[in-house]
């Protein structure tokens, strides 16, 4: 505590001091920063200038913008220290603050910057500085031991700064000294020097005496040769004005165009002094001469065989002969309208002629691909065509009211041409060539752009065409090749195999049909790629970028392909089973609807995506057609087909058993001793069928079994023995309650769909198939009337059915429901119904 | 039972006849009169004792006269013949008597003529002229086709006219209709996949729709109202209609049922209603607008039960009614084997079924007012 009192003295009398700080003393050095003092701003600058100095040279003046932290508490109390330091360093006060001045302009920044910074208080190089507060922080905060130990440091420090100053005031002694020597050492120098630039003044003004004195002597001379040069001139012009006429006769045969400029130099000066009468025989001359020429030009204008250059040269010089311009550029342009008729007649030589009536078959095959027909029709004519328009242009100005339309005549002439030739690409040929043709043709065409705005349009349309026009036949040319497999498939399926042998399997056949039509796809994309390759220059055309990419590949070739293969795949169900049309066989309604199955699960989406990769849709563009519909496109046709298959296979089973039942005497018939054998050949007839399916389709679920199933008695048998059930208790009063328990029955049983969709298992398939079997068995029985025979051997038959059947099912009680009814209905058909032995009819079947 | 008729001559009463099938007690018709005011149903019951019914047709002049095909069975040989009957004379106008003591008098039919068919098989049908006088039928065995005429008031069935149809294997009419249009001269007739038409007057083939189901044939109906338009049925679950001008394509298809289609009836008075009954016990109402005899927007698009002023129906657009299924109807729990409309009233059909359920229903009110109004 004592040794902080004086140091609150000291502070307090500093404080004190600030109004009378002007006033150079002791006060003076105590205030380092004083609030109200124009060096305010400087101060926190002058300090980190001064401590720069001391770390670094100890120049005063240096520049070192850098900002010297000044850390927070050991930084606050150097300051404080430096401060009084400084000021006592420079004393004389007024000395050291002009110098301040621009150092505050050059350190403005960072002044602005300390004052943007919130004011301090306690920061001792800060504007804001107030040493009370900071003492009272200091003296509150911090205890005696750091006290004392800053008081010594701030003695160690002042002695430093002592002997610093002092090595640099000798140092600057020095340097004074030594500037003061140079300057000495200048000034004799100097003196010397002024004697020899007195010597070289005078040497020059006699150099110029001299000079004038030449050139007096010679000036008289040089003018006559001036004027005898002149003369010359003037005679060697009429000299060549004489010789004129001369030159004129003589080139304007062979050198029509040194002519003209021979005249046209002479002209002028000819029609000047025309009314001398020397001059005016020359110009009368070369006059008749250049008429005579004019005459010459324009026969050869009109001549058939000029070349475009020759032509334009030649309709030059007519103009250089100042003939009329407009008779001129339409001579001009009937010429060039000649020979480009010419050429296009020669490019309409190379296509067939069009055949009015149609009755030719086919046209015979264009003589060269369409590459070189494109390429000659580009160079010939579209050469001849720019090659003309540009020299029009050259010769006749801006004037274009004559070449637009008959550029657009002959260019839409053009077009119809190509427009044929592309036509007659009917085949597949090589798209690249065609994609090279057409961008050779729209690149040259873009040298017409200029003459011809609407051209582009019409240029454009028709690569767009040519495109779209090859893409659909990309589309005819897959179905071709999507029949051709299906044909290939037809006659593997149908070809005789040999016994014991296999043919190619369904899975086989439908991994084969389904890779050649993928890969042909593939094939065709990647063809028709070609139209918007980088390098193609049509391709950028906002026609390739969006709506070819749309509606000609995705909706035109992939969608249209895919929606076809779906059609055509229904077709094969809706149609040819109509009107006795050779129907489809049945594996391949069966391979026709896995494929749309799969097409439905995976490759629809893969080809989609496939497209989209290769020709990415725009967002701004036309509806697309989304993949889930085409899906369900393709599952419709898919759930067609094997419904279809389902009912032809199972009207085939039927066909056998109807057939079987309406042929045989049913009454008549003798005591059964084994199964009959079309039942034997419907087993296996479902077998196979099963098989087939088996190879396509996946298992399916079945319901439950019950572990008896197979060993099920026919409940009709049975039910006979319990009296009542079938056995009819026919009263005249009521003939319609003659089955009332068996309607109850059924009443709580499902009713079966017989011609039900299938789902995509064998199970399901088989099931159909047996339904439709079975129902039909059960409305032929009821046709007949049986004997006691014929009821057993309907029991018989059924017996064995259900043994064989039940396990094709889905539901084995489906097939026991309809054996059930079959043998009522047997039972109620028959004249004397006495059902056999449940255990013969076991052994029957089982001996069977 | 499979054999069903409305008494065509009636024009009435509600009434059809029921023809039982049983092998081994005695066969019976049913005369079902349902009384359309008190919603009861009458029945009188006549014994046929030849044999089992499979076919009964109704005389269009004469009340009291019907024709049935029925099965004769001896021990060894089912043979189908066909006679024309008379029913007693108080049940002919329909005597409602009770039906508690229908069971106790029993009546039997009168026998008028048998139709010999000793020399051409079995009888699958026996078609009456329709708007005829009852003297003229036609009855259909195995491949002929027999024309008859009835003579000292149906006493006696003289054979006028025959012909057969030849081809390979066995050839077999399973049923025929007689067109009531160009003076009913055509039949129509039904073997296998095949429909025929014939004229009565040459007995010769005048068309031929081959394959005209995909299996065979069940069934067929005249359009009433539109000449040529012939709708036929069979085991492909399909109906199908057909123009007889141009027969290589049916009009329209139906394929509403899941099973066989035994029947097709069109309505006598409004030929947009077809009735099909089908062996997977349903019986289907479908309005077939657009093939029908109705000009097309004949009908009024609106509510018709609404009692609107006449005026606010003409200035509605009168849009034509959609082909549609009416009714599905479910009552039968086995194969349906017959459907007829009621000759009386347009408005009202049976169906019967293979356990021997005979249903009447009616068209829904909704579509009958939409028809009508």
């Amino acid at each position: 505590m004592r040794v902080l009192v004086p140091m609150a003295q000291h502070d307090t009398g500093r404080a004190g001091s600030v109004p009378v700080a002007a006033a150079p003393g002791p006060g003076n050095w105590a205030s380092p920063c004083p609030a109200s003092l124009p060096c305010r701003h400087g101060n926190p600058a002058w300090h980190r200038k001064w401590r720069k100095g001391q770390a670094g040279s100890g120049r005063w003046g240096g520049s070192g913008g850098a900002m010297a932290a000044v850390t927070t508490e050991s930084g606050a109390g150097s300051g404080a220290a430096g401060s009084p330091e400084a000021t006592g360093g420079s004393t004389g006060g007024g000395g050291w603050r002009r110098p301040h001045g621009p150092l505050q302009r050059y350190y403005g920044p960072s002044t602005a910057e300390a004052a943007e910074a919130a004011p301090d208080p306690t920061d001792i190089n800060g504007p804001h500085f107030d040493p009370e507060v900071f003492m009272t922080k200091v003296r509150s905060e911090c205890p005696l031991g750091q006290l004392l130990a800053r008081e010594a440091a701030l003695g160690r420090e002042i002695r430093a700064l002592d002997s610093d100053m002092q090595t640099l005031l000798y140092e600057n002694y020095n340097k004074f000294i030594s500037a003061t020597d140079t300057i000495r050492k200048m000034k004799v120098d100097f003196r010397h020097m002024e004697a020899e630039m007195d010597d070289l003044a005078a040497n020059m003004a006699a150099i110029s005496a001299s000079s004038a004195r030449v050139s007096a002597a010679l000036q008289d001379r040089h003018r006559r040769g001036a004027q005898l040069a002149g003369v010359q001139a003037l005679l060697r012009k009429l000299q060549a004005l004489v010789e004129v006429p001369g030159r004129l006769r003589r080139w304007a045969g062979t050198e029509p165009a040194r002519a003209l400029r021979c005249h046209a130099r002479a002209r002028a000066v000819l029609r000047h002094y025309r009314h001398l009468p020397s001059f005016r025989a020359i110009e009368d001359e070369s006059h008749a001469i250049m008429a005579d020429l004019a005459q010459r030009l324009r026969t050869r204008l009109r001549e058939e065989t000029l070349d475009p250059k020759e032509l334009t040269e030649c309709v030059e010089m007519l103009l250089q002969l100042e003939e009329p311009a407009e008779e001129l550029s339409e001579e001009f342009l009937s010429q060039a309208g000649a020979r480009l008729e010419a050429e296009l007649a020669a490019l309409e030589a190379e296509l067939p002629t069009a055949d009015p009536s149609g009755t030719a078959s086919t046209p015979p095959p264009p003589a060269s691909d369409i590459l070189d027909f494109v390429d000659r029709g580009s160079s010939a004519f579209v050469g001849t065509l720019c090659q003309l328009a540009g020299s029009y242009r050259a010769l006749f100005g801006g004037d274009t009211g004559h070449l637009e339309p008959f550029a657009a005549a002959l260019a839409t002439r053009y077009f119809a041409l190509l427009e044929r030739r592309l036509a007659l690409e009917r085949g597949l040929g090589d798209t690249s060539l065609l994609v090279r043709a057409l961008d050779r043709f729209h690149r040259r065409l873009r040298a017409l752009l200029e003459l011809l705005p609407a051209g582009a349009d019409a240029a454009a349309a028709l690569v767009a065409r040519a495109a779209r026009e090859r893409v659909d036949r990309y589309l005819r040319a897959l179905q071709t090749f999507f029949l051709g497999c299906l044909g290939d498939v037809r006659q593997a399926l149908a070809a005789p195999r040999p016994p014991g042998k296999e043919g190619p399997g369904l899975p086989d056949l439908l991994a084969t049909l389904a890779a050649s039509v993928l890969g042909q796809l593939k094939a065709v994309l990647a063809y028709v790629q070609l139209f918007t390759a980088r390098d193609v220059a049509f391709a950028s055309l906002p026609y390739f970028k969006g709506e070819f990419c749309v509606t000609a590949v995705r909706e035109g070739l992939v969608v249209a392909f895919v929606r076809w293969l779906c059609r055509t795949a229904r077709g094969f169900a809706d149609g040819p089973a109509e009107r006795g049309a050779p129907a489809a066989p049945p594996a391949l309604l069966l391979l026709l609807a896995r494929l749309c199955l799969d097409y439905e699960n995976s490759t629809i989406s893969y080809i989609l995506t496939l497209t989209d990769e290769q020709f990415p849709p725009q967002d701004s563009g036309p509806a697309v057609t989304p993949g889930p519909a085409l899906c369900a496109e393709a599952r419709a046709a898919a759930q067609r087909l094997l419904d279809h298959y389902v009912q032809v296979q199972g009207a085939a089973v039927a066909q056998m058993l109807r057939k079987s039942v309406e042929t045989r005497d049913w009454l008549g018939t003798v005591e059964p001793r084994n199964v009959r054998a079309v039942m034997k050949r419907v087993v296996e007839d479902i077998t196979a069928i099963d098989v087939q399916v088996g190879q396509l389709f996946e298992e399916g679920v079945r319901r439950a079994q019950s572990s008896d199933s197979s060993r099920r008695a026919f409940s009709v048998y049975s039910s006979s023995r319990a009296p009542g059930r079938y056995a009819p208790s026919y009263t005249p009063s009521a003939p319609m309650d003659t089955h009332l328990l068996s309607n109850i029955q059924k009443l709580f049983s499902e009713r079966i769909d017989i011609f039900s969709p299938v789902e995509f298992n064998k199970v399901s398939v088989l099931t159909g198939i047996i339904k439709i079997s079975l129902k039909t068995l059960l409305e032929c029985v009821r046709l007949r009337t049986l004997g006691r025979f014929g009821l057993q051997q309907v029991q018989v038959d059924g017996h064995y059915l259900q043994l064989y059947l039940w396990r094709f099912a889905s539901d084995e009680r489906v097939v026991q429901g309809l054996l059930d009814e079959v043998a009522a209905s047997a039972a109620h058909r028959c004249l004397d119904p006495v059902p056999m032995e449940h255990s013969v009819v076991e052994l029957i079947c089982e001996r069977g | 039972a499979r054999a069903l008729t409305p008494q065509t001559a009636e024009t009435d009463a509600i009434r059809f006849l029921v023809g039982t099938q049983s092998l081994r007690y005695d066969n019976q018709i049913h005369i079902i009169d349902f009384d359309d005011e008190n919603n009861i149903i009458n029945k009188n019951v006549l014994l046929h004792q030849v044999g089992e019914i499979w076919h009964i047709s109704t005389s269009p002049a004469d009340k009291g006269v019907l024709a049935t095909c029925y099965n004769k069975t001896s021990d060894t040989k089912v043979m189908t013949c066909a006679a024309v009957w008379r029913m007693p004379k108080e049940l002919e106008s329909g005597s409602h008597e009770s039906p508690d003591d229908s069971s106790s008098n029993t009546q039997t039919l009168e026998l008028l003529c048998h139709l010999d068919n000793t020399a051409h098989g079995n009888m699958a049908c026996v078609m009456w002229e329709p708007m005829g006088d009852g003297k003229k039928i036609i009855s259909l065995a195995d491949n002929n086709i027999l024309l008859w005429d009835l003579q000292e008031s149906s006493a006696k069935a003289l054979l006028s006219s025959s012909t057969a149809l030849e081809g390979k294997g066995q050839l077999k009419f399973t049923s025929g209709r007689w067109s009531p249009h160009h003076n009913c001269t055509q039949i129509a007739t039904a073997n296998d996949t095949t429909v025929r038409g014939w004229d009565t007057r040459s007995m010769r083939q005048i068309y031929c729709i081959e394959n005209a189901h995909g299996q065979l044939v069940r069934d067929l109906d005249f359009n009433p109202n539109k000449q040529y338009y012939l709708a036929s049925c069979g085991d492909d679950c399909k109906v199908k209609f057909w123009d007889t001008r141009n027969v290589t394509e049916p009009v329209k298809i139906l394929e509403e049922h899941s099973h066989w289609v035994w029947n097709v009836r069109y309505n006598h008075s409004h030929d947009q209603l077809i009735l099909t009954g089908s062996s997977d016990s349903r019986v289907i109402l479908s309005n077939m607008v657009s093939i029908s005899s109705e000009p097309f927007g004949h009908m009024v698009d609106d509510d018709e039960l609404s009692d609107q002023e006449d005026q606010h129906q003409e200035e509605k657009i009168k849009e034509p009614l959609q082909d549609s299924v009416i009714a599905t109807y479910e009552e039968h729990e086995d194969s349906v084997y017959a459907v007829e409309w009621s000759s009386a009233d347009p408005w009202l059909f049976a169906s019967l079924s293979y356990d021997g359920r005979l249903v009447i229903n009616r068209v829904p009110r909704a579509l009958k007012y939409h028809i009508l109004l």
